[in-house]
C-alpha cells in the first residue's frame, strides 16, 4: 500500500521514482539521483565526548552551538542521540530537540531521532513538527514489538531505519542481511502499511582488518547487501554507521579516513542513500594516495589474503614516519634474550619465540617462571602500547597468537614439572549480555586471558542471564567477564548482578565494552552485587585485574581497594547530583534576615565620600595572614604551628625564612606601592535586594543576590541587603566599598626573575604581592571602622583576632561566597572611578588587574555575617537581568556557577 | 457520504463562510450566552460562540441555513474551540463532549433537511477541529525557548475528545483547520488515526494550514512544502489553507500546494484583510473575483470563505464554481 498523499505521478515525472521526504521548517526530498545525503552526527553522545560532557554538564546551550556548527558544515540531517546510562535520556531528548526548535537556522532540517530505547524516541518524536527519522528499529525483540513501534512511528509521521537485526541476533554476513531485510520490509509494507519510501534499511557496518578471520567481508557484505536492497526492496533506502568500518585502526587518522572514503565510494556505487559519518574524518576519496587506496580498498572488497597485513604495515608507515627497519632486518636478534621475547610479543613475529622461550626455560627454575616474568614483561609493553593508541587491535591479536604459541611449546615442561596436569591460572566466563552482539573487545580479552593461561569459557553474544549464572556455577568459573556496546546492555549487567547476588556466590564480575564506564560501574553496577565488581575497558589491563583478583596473594588488597575507589566515585556522583530544594525568590524575600535597626542604629560616618590612600608597606607586615600563603606553595596547615610540623615543617620553615629575606628587600626597596581606594556613602535597601547608594545625590546600585536552598523553617534565607536598612523604614543607613592594590611592580619583578630562571623567586614575589593586598584590605578595614567611619572608634584586636573576623561589621568581596557576582565590581569602579584614581582595572572577565587587589564592600551593622549565597534558581536569575537591565543571557553566563539548573 | 470522492472529482465543491460574522448580528448579550443553563456560571461567557450551539441552538441552525441556501455543499460545525485546552479559559471543560455532539447534530439537521429539499445536491458536515489556544513546538516565554505550554499527549487527548464528539453527533468529515503550529495538527492526526482504527470508521479528514504573512510560512515556520511533508503520513481526503490572508495574497502558496499534492485541494481565504477597526470589508464581488482564477487555473477541488465571508460571499462563489472544473487528480496505484 501506497500512501495516498504524495503524488506519486507528479513525482516520477520529476524523478522517475519514489522518493523519502523529510522536513525541518524546510522539505529534504530525497530523490534516486540526489548525491549521498550527510547526517550529522556530533550531537550524539555516544560518539562525541564533547556533547557527552556537555549534556552531563546541563550546558545546553553550547550543546546547541554543536548542533548549529553540524547545519553549517553542510548536514542535511542531524542525529541526536541521548543514549547514555548516566543521563535521563528522554528528558533531556526533549529538552534539546525543544531548544532546537527555537533556532529557525538549526531546526530548518530534519531530524533522526537514534535511540535503542523506546521511550527516548517516543519523545523525540512528540516535540518535533517536522517528518523526522527514527533510528532505529529492528525485529530483535520479535514481530509483535517490531510491528507495534512501526505502527506508532507512522502514526507519528517518521521515516524509519530499520537495523539488520532479528530474534537470532545482527545480521553478520551477506545472507543473513538480505534475509532479515527481505523479512523486515514484508511486514512493515504488507502488514503495518509502512510506506515503502520511508524505510531505510541499516545493514550493518561491522569493522574490517581485526585480524579475525571472519571479518574479512564485512565491508564486501555489506556493499552486496545494499545492492540487493535496491533492487528487490521498492523505494527503500539503505544508511549506515560509517566509522565502524574503521574501528581497528583508532588513534590513526589518515588510514581511517581514506577507509571512510573509499568504503562510502563503494558503498554509494551499490546504492547507500544516506549515512553517518563525521565529515572531518573524511578523505576526498581522488585524494587518497594511491599505494594506501590500494591497500585499504583490498580489505574492504577482501581481494586478497595478506590484505589486512599489508595495509597494516602500511597504517604505522604514514602514521609513525618511514620505517626504519625492513622486514629482513634481523638485527633485533642481537638483543638480549628479555628484549627479543619483547619485540616478538609487540611486533607479533611468531619465528624465533619458541627458540627464545626454550631458551628461557633451560635458564630459569620451573618453566611456569618463563610464563610469569619473560612473557608477562612483553606483554605487559603490549598492554602498554594498546592502552595508549600506539597499537591496533589487530596487533595485539597478533601478539597474543606469538604469546599462544610460546604457552604452547612451555606446557609439556610445566606438565612433567608438575607431574600432572599444569592447572590453569584459573577459569574465567566471558559473555555479551542479553540483547546485544557486540563482541570484538570481548574475544580480545578471552583471547589475551587465554594465552595468559586462564581457561576461557565463551559464552559468545545476546546470552540470558539466567544462562551465565548457571554456567558460571556450574562450570565453578573464577571471574565473569560481562561485555556489552549499546546503551540497553549497562541495564542488562546491572540486572544480571542482581541476580548473581542473589545466589550468594562471590564471584568478581568484570565490566567491560564501549558504553561502560567507570562511573557507571561503581554508581549503578556495584551497589547491586555484595561481592567484586571491576570496569575494565580495555584487553591490556584484563590480565593485570585478573591476575591481583585471583592471585592469593594481593586479592584481599586489591578488592578492598577497589571498593574504596568506588565508594569514592560514589560519593563524588552522589555529591554532585544530590537533590536539593529551592524556594521561589518571592518566598525566601519574605523570610529575609531581619537586622534589628532600633537596637543598633546606623552610625553616621565621620568622613562620608571617597577617599584615597598610598600606604607604607611597613605597616602591612604585622596585617599578613601568613596561612594561604603556605598552602599556595601546597604545603598545608596552619601558621604558626606549620613552623614545627612533623612533616613538611622544614619545607615551611626554610619558605618562611625566605619569604622573610625577600620582604625586607621589597619595604626596603619600595619595590611594591600599595595603593587604595574606597568610599563611604548613604545608603538604603529596597524590597528587591538592591542596595541604592548615593554619592553626589547620584544613585548607584548593588544588586544583590538571596540564598534560595531550602532552609529549615524560621532560618532566614540572606542577601547582603539584608544588612542595610530598607528605604521604606526611613532609617538612613550607610555602606561603604573600597579597592586596594599591591600589585603595582609585581608583574615586572616577577619577569626579571624568570629571565635569569628564578622561578621561585617569581612565585615568591606574586605570593607576597597577594599576602600585602590581603594585608592591605584587612588594615584600611580596620581604619574604616576606627577613623573614616568610625562605628568601633575603641577598637582593639590583635592581628589573630583580625584573621578570625572578631571585629563588627563585614567586608564581603564579589565573586566571593556571599556575593559571587562579580559584575558588581563594574559599580564599585564607576563609583569610586578605581582605575582613574588608582589605575586598578578590570579585565573583560572581571578579573582585576594588577592581580595583588582586592575590592569589596563595607557593611557596619553588628549583626551582619558572612553567608555562602549557595546555589540559586532561575525566577532569581530572571529577576537579577531584569533588575540589572541587562539580557538573561548575560545573567546566566555571570552567575552560571550559582545556577541550580 | 461515500460519495463525496466522487463527487469532488466531477465539480468544484463549496465550503460555508465565517460563523463569527454571522453570530455578531446577533449581538447576543452575556445572558444570552449563558442561557438558563449556565445562569450561575462563576465566569462570564460572553464571546465563546461554540457555547451557543446549546444556548442558543435556533440561531445556530439559522446561520447553517443560510449559507445552506446560499449554495454551500460542506458547512462546518460551530466547534472551532470545543476542546477541553480552549474552554478551558471558560472553565467549561465539562461539557466539551457536549458542545461537539450538539454542534454536530444541529449541522446535520440542517444539512439533511437541505439534501431533503433537493436530493441531487447532497449536503456534507465537517466537523470543525480548531488549533486550540496553544502552541506545542513554540514556547510562549521568549526568555524560555525551550518551554511548552503544552504536550502532545495533552493535545492529542483533548483532540480525541473532540473528533468522538464530532463522529457521535453526525459529521460527514473531520476537518482539522487553521493549523498555525503543524505539531498540533500531527497531534490532531494521530488521535484522529487510531479512534478510527478503533471504531472501525472511514470517516474522511481534511486538513488545512494557516500561512501567516508574506513570509510564506505557517507561524511555526514550515514552508509549503515542508508542512505537506510533515503531514503525508495520514491518508487525507484534502489539504488545503484558510484564514489570516486574502485570497490574492493565498493564491500563491495554494499553487504550490496544488503542484505536490495528490489528494484534493482546498481554499477558504478571508475576505481580504482586517481594515483598520478589525473589519473585514472586502465585498463579495471582489472576493469572487479574486477566486475566480483559483479555480480558472484548476488549482483546488474545494473553496469557500473564512473570517468576514457571509452567505452574500458563498452565494456569488457557488455560482462561479460551477461553470469551473475541479482540479483533476490521478488516483495513485
Amino acid at each position: 500500500m501506497l500512501p495516498k498523499f504524495i503524488n506519486l505521478e507528479r513525482l516520477l515525472k520529476m524523478s522517475n521514482s519514489n522518493c523519502l521526504m523529510l522536513s525541518g521548517l524546510e522539505p529534504l526530498i530525497i530523490r534516486p539521483d540526489a548525491l549521498f545525503v550527510n547526517v550529522g552526527e556530533r550531537t550524539n553522545v555516544t560518539g562525541s565526548r564533547r556533547f557527552l560532557r556537555l549534556i552531563e554538564q546541563d550546558d545546553f546551550e553550547t550543546a546547541l552551538e554543536i548542533a548549529r556548527d553540524q547545519v553549517e558544515g553542510g548536514a542535511q540531517i542531524l542525529d541526536v542521540n541521548m543514549d547514555e546510562g548516566m543521563i535521563d535520556g528522554a528528558t533531556a531528548m526533549k529538552r534539546f530537540l525543544n531548544l532546537i526548535q527555537a533556532e529557525p537556522d538549526i531546526a530548518r532540517i530534519p531530524i533522526m531521532i537514534d535511540s535503542s530505547k523506546w521511550d527516548i524516541i517516543e519523545a523525540g518524536l512528540q516535540v518535533v513538527q517536522g517528518k523526522c527519522v527514527v533510528n532505529s528499529i529492528s525485529l530483535k525483540e520479535g514481530e509483535e514489538i517490531f510491528i507495534r513501534q512501526a505502527k506508532s512511528i507512522r502514526r507519528y509521521g517518521a521515516a524509519v531505519i530499520v537495523m539488520a537485526f532479528d530474534e537470532n541476533g545482527q545480521a553478520d554476513n551477506y545472507d543473513r542481511r538480505i534475509e532479515i531485510c527481505k523479512r523486515s520490509y514484508d511486514i512493515l509494507v504488507n502488514e503495518v502499511g509502512f510506506p515503502p519510501q520511508d524505510i531505510i534499511f541499516d545493514p550493518n557496518i561491522f569493522p574490517v582488518a581485526t585480524g579475525m578471520e571472519e571479518h574479512k567481508t564485512n565491508a564486501l557484505d555489506f556493499f552486496k547487501a545494499t545492492k540487493w536492497i535496491r533492487e528487490n526492496l521498492p523505494h527503500a533506502n539503505v544508511s549506515g554507521g560509517v566509522s565502524n568500518v574503521s574501528f581497528s585502526f583508532r588513534g590513526n587518522n589518515t588510514v581511517r579516513e581514506a577507509m571512510h572514503a573509499s568504503f562510502l565510494y563503494h558503498a554509494i556505487q551499490n546504492g547507500m542513500t544516506m549515512g553517518i559519518v563525521n565529515p572531518t574524518m573524511l578523505e576526498v576519496y581522488d585524494e587518497i594516495p594511491k599505494e594506501l587506496l590500494e591497500r585499504v580498498e583490498d580489505v574492504l572488497l577482501n581481494r586478497r589474503d595478506d590484505a589486512t597485513e599489508r595495509l597494516l604495515d602500511f597504517a604505522e608507515q604514514v602514521k609513525g614516519g618511514p620505517k626504519v627497519k625492513s622486514k629482513s632486518d634481523l638485527s633485533w636478534r642481537e638483543l638480549p634474550l628479555q628484549e627479543r621475547i619483547t619485540h616478538s610479543l609487540v611486533k607479533g613475529i611468531d619465528q624465533f619465540v619458541v627458540e627464545d622461550v626454550e631458551e628461557a626455560r633451560l635458564a630459569a627454575n620451573a618453566p611456569i617462571e618463563v610464563i610469569e616474568g619473560s612473557l608477562m614483561t612483553g606483554m605487559n609493553v603490549v598492554g602498554d602500547l594498546f592502552g595508549s593508541g600506539k597499537m591496533f587491535l589487530p596487533q595485539v591479536v597478533k601478539s597474543a597468537r606469538v604469546m599462544k604459541k610460546a604457552v604452547a611449546h612451555l606446557l609439556p615442561f610445566i606438565e612433567a614439572a608438575q607431574s600432572g596436569k599444569p592447572e590453569a591460572a584459573g577459569k574465567i566466563l566471558m559473555a555479551t549480555v542479553k540483547g546485544d552482539v557486540h563482541d570484538i573487545g570481548k574475544n580480545i580479552v578471552s583471547v589475551v586471558l587465554g594465552c595468559n593461561n586462564y581457561d576461557i569459557i565463551d559464552l559468545g553474544v545476546m546470552v540470558p542471564p539466567e544462562r551465565i549464572i548457571e554456567t558460571a556455577l556450574a562450570e565453578n568459573v573464577d571471574v565473569i567477564g560481562l561485555s556489552g556496546l549499546i546503551t540497553p546492555s549497562l541495564d542488562e549487567m546491572v540486572f544480571l548482578v542482581k541476580e548473581l547476588n542473589k545466589t550468594g556466590h562471590k564471584i568478581p564480575v568484570l565490566i567491560g565494552g564501549a558504553t561502560t564506564s567507570r562511573a557507571h560501574t561503581a554508581v549503578k553496577i556495584a551497589p547491586q552485587y555484595d561481592h567484586t565488581v571491576i570496569h575494565v575497558n580495555d584487553a591490556s589491563r584484563a590480565v593485570t585485574v585478573v591476575g591481583k583478583l585471583l592471585k592469593p596473594s594481593t586479592h584481599k588488597a586489591y578488592e578492598e581497594a577497589i571498593k574504596t575507589e568506588y565508594e569514592d566515585v560514589r560519593n563524588r556522583f552522589e555529591k554532585r547530583t544530590e537533590h536539593k530544594t529551592y524556594v521561589p525568590l518571592a518566598t525566601a524575600r519574605a523570610s529575609r534576615f531581619q537586622a534589628d535597626f532600633k537596637t543598633h542604629p546606623p552610625v553616621i560616618p565621620n568622613q562620608l565620600g571617597i577617599h584615597q590612600l598610598d600606604q607604607d608597606l611597613a605597616d602591612l607586615v604585622d596585617y599578613i595572614d601568613w596561612t594561604p600563603f603556605f598552602r599556595s606553595w601546597d604545603l598545608h596547615g596552619h601558621y604558626p604551628e606549620i613552623l614545627s610540623d612533623k612533616v613538611v615543617g622544614e619545607q615551611a620553615t626554610q619558605l618562611f625564612e625566605d619569604a622573610q629575606i625577600m620582604l625586607r628587600q621589597i619595604i626596603d626597596g619600595k619595590l611594591l606601592q600599595a595603593k587604595a581606594v574606597f568610599g563611604l556613602f548613604k545608603a538604603n535597601s529596597n524590597d528587591q535586594d538592591d542596595i541604592e547608594v548615593l554619592s553626589d545625590s547620584k544613585p548607584y546600585f548593588f544588586r544583590t543576590l538571596r540564598q534560595q536552598l531550602l532552609k529549615s523553617k524560621g532560618r532566614p534565607y540572606r542577601a547582603l541587603s539584608d544588612y542595610i536598612a530598607p528605604k521604606n523604614s526611613n532609617i538612613q543607613d550607610y555602606m561603604g566599598c573600597f579597592c586596594v592594590s599591591t600589585g603595582f611592580g609585581t608583574a615586572e619583578l616577577a619577569k626579571d626573575f624568570e629571565k635569569n630562571n628564578d622561578d621561585y623567586s617569581s612565585i615568591m614575589i606574586k605570593a607576597l604581592s597577594d599576602r600585602f593586598a590581603e594585608a592591605f584590605a584587612e588594615f584600611l578595614h580596620k581604619e574604616v571602622r576606627t577613623t573614616y567611619w568610625g562605628y568601633q572608634p575603641d577598637e582593639t584586636l590583635t592581628n589573630q583576632d583580625l584573621i578570625k573576623e572578631a571585629y563588627k561589621g563585614i567586608r564581603p568581596a564579589p565573586g566571593y561566597p556571599a556575593c559571587p557576582d562579580h559584575l558588581e565590581k563594574e559599580t564599585i569602579w564607576e563609583l569610586l572611578e578605581v582605575d582613574k584614581r588608582i589605575g586598578v582595572e578590570l579585565t573583560e572577565s572581571l578579573a582585576m588587574w594588577p592581580a595583588a587587589s582586592v575590592s569589596g564592600y563595607y557593611f557596619a551593622h553588628p549583626e551582619a555575617t558572612y553567608f555562602g549565597l549557595g546555589k540559586i534558581a532561575k525566577d532569581q536569575v530572571k529577576d537579577f537581568a531584569t533588575r540589572k537591565g541587562i539580557t538573561l543571557e548575560k545573567a546566566t553566563k555571570w552567575l552560571h556557577p550559582n545556577l541550580n539548573y | 457520504m461515500s460519495n463525496i470522492k466522487n463527487l469532488l472529482e466531477a465539480r468544484i465543491l463549496v465550503l460555508d463562510g465565517a460563523m463569527g460574522t454571522m453570530l455578531q448580528a446577533y449581538a447576543f448579550k452575556e445572558e444570552d450566552f449563558r442561557g438558563t443553563r449556565f445562569q450561575e456560571h462563576h465566569i462570564p461567557l460572553i464571546g465563546n460562540n461554540d457555547l451557543l450551539s446549546i444556548t442558543q441552538p435556533k440561531a445556530i441552525y439559522d446561520v447553517h441555513a443560510k449559507y445552506l441556501a446560499a449554495g454551500a455543499d460542506i458547512i462546518e460545525t460551530n466547534t472551532f474551540s470545543s476542546t477541553t485546552i480552549a474552554m478551558a479559559d471558560y472553565a467549561l471543560e465539562d461539557v466539551v463532549t457536549e458542545l461537539n455532539v450538539a454542534s454536530a447534530q444541529i449541522a446535520r439537521k440542517a444539512a439533511d433537511d437541505f439534501t431533503a429539499k433537493d436530493p441531487s445536491k447532497p449536503r456534507f458536515v465537517a466537523g470543525s477541529i480548531g488549533p486550540t489556544n496553544k502552541t506545542a513546538s513554540m514556547s510562549p516565554d521568549v526568555n524560555d525557548p525551550g518551554y511548552r505550554a503544552i504536550t502532545f499527549d495533552e493535545l492529542k487527548l483533548a483532540y480525541r475528545q473532540q473528533a468522538l464528539g464530532l463522529i457521535e453527533g453526525g459529521a460527514d468529515i473531520l476537518m482539522v483547520e487553521t493549523v498555525f503550529d503543524t505539531l498540533n495538527a500531527k497531534a490532531a492526526l494521530f488521535a484522529i488515526d487510531e479512534l478510527k482504527e478503533e471504531l472501525s470508521n472511514t470517516i474522511p479528514v481534511m486538513v488545512s494550514g494557516t500561512i501567516t504573512d508574506a513570509s510564506g510560512r505557517t507561524l511555526s515556520g514550515q514552508t509549503v512544502e515542508a508542512f505537506l511533508v510533515s503531514i503525508s503520513h495520514i491518508d487525507l481526503l484534502s489539504v488545503g489553507f484558510n484564514c489570516a490572508l486574502g485570497a490574492d495574497q493565498l493564491k500563491p502558496y495554494v499553487q504550490r500546494l496544488s503542484q505536490l499534492s495528490d489528494c484534493f485541494v482546498s481554499a477558504h481565504p478571508n475576505a481580504g484583510l482586517p481594515n483598520a477597526f478589525g473589519e473585514y470589508d472586502q465585498s463579495p464581488e471582489e472576493m469572487c473575483a479574486l477566486l475566480e482564477p483559483y479555480m480558472s487555473d484548476q488549482l483546488i477541488n474545494i473553496i469557500g470563505g473564512c473570517c468576514g465571508s457571509t452567505p452574500e460571499h458563498i452565494r456569488l462563489i457557488a455560482d462561479a464554481a460551477q461553470i469551473y472544473k475541479p482540479r483533476a487528480i490521478t488516483q495513485d496505484v
